[in-house]
């Protein structure tokens, strides 16, 4: 293998993988608060068309990227509103996310099929970025740099500050949380609040960096891998990491072997891979485990209602 | 002043009350939301919701949609009374038709009353067999059916595709990516002359009738409530829990397999890359604003095949586009989880105190 392929190979590989990490991390925020929200793939679309639909009309796509966080949270609000505040259930609350994001994002996005819009551009000066070989480190986008950086933010947080130590005790009793005095909804608002922002972030990649052209549903199912994600990584963000770029280089190994036209395997079953990939690895986790519950949060799901 | 009260029980009059208001919402915030898009939002609403209704010619159109979304969410609605999150039934209702299909292709140069049953179970058994795979990994490995479902519902779709495109292609189609078309004893038989109207449609209606029965008259019913409602009570009172998810994913999946099955041998009459158009997604409205009971699932699924049927006609009356019905959809259901607040809580006028 040259260092060319290698390179080039990476390069899809980080691409592949930003998405997920981006949405599955503001999941993983949301699900430690113990809030459960299905809606992400809804969000991502949400993001993905609000983000192309802004950076078509205004000729920018960083406008495109605010407009994306933006519908991102406005989406999660829905969810915030119906699952947090009125008490429904959350897994019916998320799938009508999910099936609101799919109509929303084709009815807007319906004049702006086959349209394209500037790629979102490496974030260094040319001679760093379209450097042969360290491009890999100097040649990425914005997101991809934002999205590592919040995995360590994300676990800072979470594992040492004050701020962290509640959201994990709303998440974990939301109960004894609230006895305390710590206002236990609107927390919860905050974390699905960032898991909209993120998701939308996520959504608009497809749209403005993967494939900066606009086509009906085309997080294709992502957003359900991110949730899947959050259980593999047992909700930390270092190994959400792991299994972001695992699951990225299962995308890359299909996008490689299409495009080297491997003759016995039908398209159709390399489309199948992710999505049989994410089966295998739930299993895996839940085979790997000893005892008990998969440190999941333990209010997970659960409505809080003060009174 | 208003003020909300938690009531001391969930309002039943509400609990029917609320698809309702619901409804007259959604009608609301849809003719806000496309009028303030630029379209003609008093038609578009009056299309999707009233035309259908009201215009007889249309009566079968609707019967024929509501058929596979009020069978598949029957078996979703008994899940879900159980806390069994069955969300894949699309990808059941594909590998039903896919079943089926199959004993179709096998069947082309055969004649015989035998052949229809026959293909109905094995669309039965396809999607009873890809429930099987979610059920089988949360009794055994407490992996969650909401995410295994609906992955395989990817898979069962990129499966029809390969299989349209690849082994089952028609040899005499042109090269579309489409399998043979039925034959006569392969079709469902019409039960109004001239019409779409399949047997499809009074079989549905048997379906909720007996899935009524049993969950209202039978201690299986019985065991499905307790389980969903208080798991530790159904422990003690022996009812299992595992036992329960296996009946009520092997019954969604073999519903949902059903209807696949129905559709393909009857609208379709063949199996095409368009065939999966969401109608197991849809069920899940449906069985929602049927509040979980089969016979409201027969209102839900008359009001949501209204909305494809009012979709179209709302594409050529106002222009919409057809994802509107999709959001249509949606919002349907945001507002039925909005107004459920009220059978649980009341609002009352309290003077404010001199």
């Amino acid at each position: 293998m040259t260092t060319a392929m290698l390179v080039s190979i990476l390069m899809t590989l980080i691409a592949a993988s930003t998405p997920l990490l981006l949405a599955a991390l503001g999941e993983l925020v949301a699900e430690k608060a113990g809030v459960l929200n299905l809606g992400v793939e809804g969000m991502m679309l949400c993001g993905a068309v609000a983000g192309f639909a802004v950076a078509f009309s205004s000729g920018s796509t960083a406008l495109g990227l605010v407009a994306a966080l933006l519908a991102g949270v406005a989406a999660a609000m829905i969810f915030a509103v119906l699952a947090l505040s009125l008490g429904a259930n959350q897994v019916a609350t998320g799938l009508a996310l999910t099936i609101f994001g799919i109509g929303a994002s084709s009815l807007i996005g319906a004049g702006f099929v086959g349209r394209t819009v500037q790629r979102l551009g490496p974030v260094f000066p040319a001679a760093l970025s379209e450097h042969p070989v360290l491009r890999v480190v100097f040649g990425q986008d914005i997101l991809v740099y934002l999205s590592l950086a919040l995995v360590a933010g994300v676990a800072y947080v979470l594992r040492r500050t004050r701020a962290g130590l509640i959201l994990r005790a709303v998440g974990e009793n939301d109960a004894s949380a609230h006895a305390i005095g710590y206002p236990v909804i609107a927390i919860r608002y905050a974390a699905v609040a960032f898991g909209g922002a993120l998701a939308g972030l996520g959504g608009a990649y497809f749209s403005l960096a993967l494939t900066p052209m606009w086509a009906d549903r085309l997080t294709a199912g992502r957003g359900w891998i991110a949730l899947a994600l959050v259980v593999f990584s047992a909700w930390k963000p270092g190994r959400l990491l792991l299994g972001a770029y695992l699951f990225g280089a299962v995308m890359t190994l299909e996008l490689q072997a299409k495009a080297a036209g491997v003759a016995w395997l039908a398209p159709e079953v390399l489309a199948m891979a992710p999505y049989l990939a994410t089966i295998a690895v739930l299993t895996m986790m839940s085979l790997g485990r000893k005892t008990g519950r998969l440190d999941a949060p333990a209010c997970l799901g659960k409505p809080f209602s003060a009174s | 002043m208003l003020e909300w009260r938690r009531r001391r029980e969930p309002s039943t009059p509400m609990l029917w009350l609320s698809p309702l208001i619901a409804i007259g919402l959604t009608m609301l915030a849809g003719m806000l939301v496309f009028t303030a898009m630029g379209y003609d939002g008093f038609h578009a609403v009056g299309s999707i919701f009233v035309t259908p209704f009201a215009e007889p010619q249309r009566w079968a159109d609707i019967g024929v949609k509501a058929a596979p979304l009020v069978l598949i969410a029957l078996g979703l609605a008994i899940g879900f009374r159980a806390n069994v999150w069955n969300i894949g039934a699309e990808g059941q209702y594909v590998m039903g038709a896919i079943a089926g299909t199959g004993v179709a292709l096998a069947t082309y140069d055969m004649s015989g009353w035998w052949i229809l049953p026959a293909m109905a179970l094995a669309g039965i058994l396809g999607g009873m067999a890809w429930a099987a795979i979610p059920a089988l990994l949360r009794v055994k490995l407490q992996v969650s059916e909401i995410l295994t479902s609906l992955m395989l519902t990817y898979v069962a779709v990129q499966f029809l595709f390969f299989l349209v495109r690849g082994p089952w292609k028609d040899p005499d189609g042109f090269n579309f990516p489409q399998t043979r078309m039925f034959t006569a004893d392969q079709t469902l038989p019409t039960i109004m002359e001239g019409s779409l109207v399949h047997i499809g449609i009074p079989v549905a209606l048997l379906l909720a009738v007996i899935a009524w029965l049993l969950m209202e008259k039978t201690t299986a019913g019985y065991a499905v409530k307790v389980v969903g409602l208080a798991p530790a009570a159904a422990r003690h009172g022996g009812f299992s829990a595992a036992r329960t998810t296996w009946a009520t994913m092997l019954l969604s999946g073999g519903l949902a397999g059903l209807a696949g099955l129905f559709e393909a041998a009857g609208p379709f009459g063949q199996l095409t890359p368009q065939f999966p158009v969401g109608y197991g997604f849809t069920a899940i409205i449906v069985a929602f604003l049927g509040r979980l009971s089969p016979l409201g699932i027969i209102f839900g699924g008359l009001v949501l095949a209204g909305t494809y049927v009012g979709g179209e006609i709302a594409q050529s009356t106002v222009r919409l586009p057809q994802a509107a019905t999709g959001l249509f959809q949606a919002m349907l259901l945001f507002m039925l989880l909005a107004t459920d607040v009220l059978v649980r809580w009341r609002i009352v006028w309290k003077r404010r105190a001199a």
